[in-house]
């Protein structure tokens, strides 16, 4: 008989093992997926980890690697404070989008202008349409008491039809012969987010991501509002009668992960994507939520995190044009490792006894 | 814009096939909600049953067929979401939404091979006299048989929650889980049932959309209808005919905005797709404040972990 005990806490060891342990069994789960899709199941772990990294091509797909991740960093650190506290913001997608739509909207609307005004006042007002869109759900849960997963989930589904709209209405390139999307801001340079070092992959919005890291860090190690913030997650009543205004961490954990959310989308659309288009945004903002639990909520677990799930997004194109794997496996792979890790979570905040239990 | 090309009958009628998808997805969770689960995978099981029903119905060439596998493999993606946080006292949350993330990829994994075939015909039930009724009759009596099916789950639900001792079992176990264990009720159990029922009914209701609604596969193609489902069961109070009103509320908004789409109306197409998504959010902010609020309807034990220490 296999029964489980719960800790006294939580155990340090198997907090770090767990990751480890999940990525290794989602290793295997998907490589019998990729069996039962006919492929090769090493060739195909190989060349989604491996050959990105270290194979003939690696040149090319190591800058991928920071394109990829500086987004899901920078956007799961912001769900991840929430979490802690246990509001969730699962529309993240819709924050993604909203930031970049008014971010490039202010970019646009200075073209042709060449000044060196233009690219930070599109970072402010990127993040401040994502934390404008995260603040719906954070009011309607602090004055009507809403649902907040809910709410910010739906938005996603209006940011998209929002989007639409303004790549092929509003923010249409008017030079465009009618095609739609917006202006590219690869012809606009003061505008553009541009690799600082070329070939690295390394643009504004990966700086960004390392900022908001050591932000992080600094916020749950130092500062009050981050030992507010953990309170609240592990012991709401605790930390009602210690004075924690819930309404206020409600608008914060919100606001700040919807402006980190909305930077991530300026950075992507002002850089790698270089314009508004209908199917603009990749889904980072739902595999954000993949990255911030495999980090286990923690700002150095989150960074790793983040840069083995972009493995995963490179890996997965590879596989796609060598082997022919369909791009949808990699998303259910992705989904496969975050089960893998809840279940093996188990292991961190119970002991597993077998044989008969003693009486209590 | 013409207004006179929207028929109040046949909006009626579309409004009511409109709903439910919503519906079935809607009661499957009202239940797991009621044994005190909140399960957030109800997008992940709808897509996953959308394409098990496609494809089983367009191979085997029946859509009953077809409605009998999106239900199996609702309840077998349910189950995992069961294991995980039942036995493996995951975070529900968390589980939920890895639910759904992973269901829309096994979902268009799994429907590569059938994007742009049509599915075999979902066949209206004419009932001779009765659909020749003016107005009534193509609302009620000239339907496909899922469209009565939700409708006689709902009354199901409500009096087995109501005057049955499964339903009495159910609620003990959502409202105190821990009374009920000292009761000697097999918590963990009742609520794994609870969960593979809510997957098979979120199965139905996405077989309902590619098989009859649309009919097509295309990846992910219920956009967000099993996160409406989510409201809706906040919008009935945790009660079935509630839930059913609050599903044609929202069925009754996706018809008319689809219909003035057609009528040419003077509002952009992507704001009027917007709609149904805004009042399901406006509808859930009136529920949830006031005097009116939900959340005191709410099961007492919902989300919250269940482990029996002693």
């Amino acid at each position: 008989m296999i029964a489980l005990e719960k800790r006294p806490e939580p155990s340090r060891a198997w907090s770090f093992a767990t990751p480890m342990l999940a990525v290794l069994l989602t290793m295997i789960a998907g490589g019998l997926m990729f069996a039962a899709l006919g492929k090769n199941p090493v060739e195909a772990i190989r060349t989604i980890f491996w050959d990105p990294l270290f194979g003939e091509f690696a040149f090319y797909y190591r800058g991928q690697l920071l394109i990829k991740a500086g987004p899901l960093i920078l956007i799961a650190i912001g769900l991840s404070i929430g979490f802690r506290a246990g509001i969730w913001n699962i529309g993240a997608e819709g924050q993604y989008i909203v930031g970049a739509i008014c971010g490039a909207a202010v970019g646009l609307a200075f073209y042709p202008l060449e000044s060196f005004i233009v690219f930070p006042l599109m970072v402010v007002f990127g993040a401040l349409g994502g934390f404008l869109w995260a603040m719906i759900p954070g009011i309607l849960r602090v004055k009507f008491n809403t649902n907040e997963i809910l709410v910010s989930l739906l938005l996603v589904y209006v940011a998209e039809f929002l989007l639409a709209s303004m790549a092929l209405g509003t923010l249409r390139n008017p030079d465009g012969a009618g095609f739609p999307g917006s202006r590219n801001f690869r012809s606009y340079p003061a505008g553009f987010n541009e690799e600082i070092i070329a070939g690295t992959g390394m643009h504004w919005g990966v700086v960004a991501a390392f900022i908001a890291v050591i932000f992080t860090y600094v916020l749950f190690a130092r500062h009050q509002m981050g030992f507010q913030i953990k309170l609240a997650g592990q012991a709401p009543r605790a930390a009602r009668f210690g004075g924690v205004n819930p309404a206020r961490l409600v608008l914060f954990c919100l606001g700040l992960s919807g402006a980190l959310a909305g930077l991530a989308g300026l950075f992507e659309v002002s850089g790698p994507a270089g314009q508004i288009s209908i199917d603009f945004n990749v889904g980072y903002g739902f595999t954000a939520i993949i990255v911030a639990f495999l980090g286990r909520l923690h700002p150095v677990g989150i960074l790793l995190a983040g840069l083995l799930l972009a493995l995963t997004y490179i890996g997965g194109e590879a596989a796609q044009s060598a082997l022919g794997l369909p791009a949808a496996a990699i998303q259910a792979f992705q989904g496969m490792l975050l089960f893998f890790l809840l279940a093996v979570d188990v292991l961190t905040n119970y002991r597993v006894r077998l044989g008969k239990r003693e009486a209590v | 814009m013409d207004l006179s090309a929207i028929s109040p009958t046949l909006l009626i009628a579309a409004l009511m096939v409109a709903a439910t998808p919503i519906i079935l997805a809607a009661i499957g969770e009202l239940i797991v909600e009621k044994a005190g689960v909140l399960n957030l995978g109800v997008e992940g099981m709808m897509i996953t049953g959308a394409i098990c029903g496609f494809a089983i119905a367009v191979e085997s060439g029946s859509p009953l067929l077809g409605f009998i596998a999106a239900a199996v493999g609702g309840a077998v993606l349910s189950l995992l979401f069961g294991v995980l946080t039942q036995y493996f006292l995951s975070n529900q949350v968390a589980t939920g939404l890895g639910l759904t993330l992973f269901g829309l990829g096994l979902s268009a994994l799994m429907g590569q091979g059938y994007i742009g075939i049509r599915p075999p015909t979902t066949s209206k039930v004419d009932i001779p006299v009765l659909s020749e009724i003016p107005v009534l009759g193509p609302i009620l009596f000239n339907q496909d048989l899922v469209v009565y099916f939700a409708l006689l789950l709902v009354v199901a639900t409500w009096a087995v929650l109501k005057f049955s001792r499964a339903g009495l079992i159910l609620r003990a176990v959502g409202e105190n889980h821990d009374a009920a264990h000292a009761l000697g009720y097999k918590v963990v159990r009742v609520r794994l049932m609870a969960i593979m029922f809510g997957g098979a009914c979120a199965g139905l209701g996405g077989a309902y959309l590619s098989l009859a609604r649309v009919p097509q596969w295309t990846e992910g193609m219920t956009a967000g209808a099993g996160w409406i489902a989510l409201a809706i069961v906040v919008f009935g109070a945790w009660r079935p005919f509630r839930v059913l009103l609050g599903a044609y509320l929202f069925g009754g908004v996706t018809v008319l905005q689809l219909n003035l789409q057609a009528a040419g109306a003077n509002i952009p197409v992507e704001y009027l797709s917007m709609s149904p998504y805004l009042i399901t959010i406006a509808v859930l902010v009136i529920m949830s404040s006031g005097k009116a609020k939900a959340a005191l309807n709410a099961p007492a034990c919902l989300g919250r972990q269940f482990h029996a220490s002693s």
